[in-house]
């Protein structure tokens, strides 16, 4: 009988520090490769939580990411309480942006993240509530 | 193509990792946006930009990206520069512009990979 592999990540994601933006997608990447899952599932991963942790920062002052790994799946759980998105079917389409100027300087903002998101997991599923906050579930089979 | 050659045709000064400049690139791309970078970037590509944050040396880290070069004589900040040493990550400067760093590196058979939409 083969163990069964479960492990738990967990992050703050601090809001105020757009250079430290990233820190816990990089820590899920070395986790990963530690593990030996194979590269592109490892890149569309860290795509994929990379996207997700920078929109917490640029668009919701930060949040909480989980991390869990199986022997099925990685799923990825953001979580924040900023203000939320009203319409997510906008909020998906392709260059709809709301970031600032001084964002889109940093060279995020181009509104390519949640087709990102979309596009490198196997499934995407957004809860928003303007003015309660955004989680943003994310899966990858392996 | 090596990076070493990336280097000499874009006469660049290589600011860190010069350990590693023997590596091979495979693909290359060009872009201010990192969500571009995000989603169209193959295996072992060079990063050609314009941006010094420490975001673009974590865009780089996430894709794989072995060398990242900086137009228009832009030099990135320290922090950029820890990071990228700490993945392995080659950085150089080149006085090219954009266009020119690209229409250079194309001519000299460094083509972009499967970098269409
Ligand atoms: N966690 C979030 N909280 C609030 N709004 C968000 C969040 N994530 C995304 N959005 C909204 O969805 C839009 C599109 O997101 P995205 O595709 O990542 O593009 P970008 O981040 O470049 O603006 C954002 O501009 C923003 O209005
Ligand atoms: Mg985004």
């Amino acid at each position: 009988m083969s163990e069964k592999r479960r492990i738990v990540l967990e992050f703050d994601v601090d809001g105020d520090n757009f250079v430290s933006a990233g820190k816990a997608s990089e820590a899920v990447k070395s986790n990963l490769k530690m593990l030996g899952l194979p590269p592109a599932l490892i890149r569309r991963a860290a795509i994929v939580m990379y996207e997700g942790e920078i929109n917490m920062v640029i668009h919701a002052k930060g949040g909480r990411a989980y991390v869990e790994i199986t022997d099925q799946e990685i799923s990825i759980t953001l979580k924040d309480v900023g203000p939320g998105i009203p319409d997510i079917d906008l909020a998906m389409q392709e260059g709809y942006s709301t970031a600032p100027d001084e964002i889109r300087a940093l060279g995020f903002g181009a509104g390519m993240g949640l087709p990102n998101m979309k596009k490198y997991s196997d499934s995407l599923e957004i809860q928003s509530e303007p003015g309660k906050g955004t989680t943003v579930k994310m899966k990858i089979k392996l | 193509m090596k990076i070493s050659k990336i280097a000499e045709i874009l006469e660049a000064e290589v600011l860190c990792c010069d350990g590693h400049t023997e590596n091979e690139v495979m693909s290359a791309c060009a872009s201010d946006m990192m969500s571009d970078v995000l989603a169209f970037v193959k295996d072992h590509a060079v990063l050609i930009t314009g941006l010094c944050n420490p975001q673009v040396i974590r865009t780089a880290e996430m894709m794989d990206i072995v060398c990242v070069v900086y137009v228009r004589g832009k030099k990135p900040d320290a922090m950029s520069i820890e990071l990228a040493e700490s993945k392995n990550i080659v950085l150089m400067t080149s006085k090219y512009r954009m266009y020119q760093a690209c229409g250079l590196l194309f001519s000299q058979g460094m083509h972009g990979g499967d970098c269409l939409i």
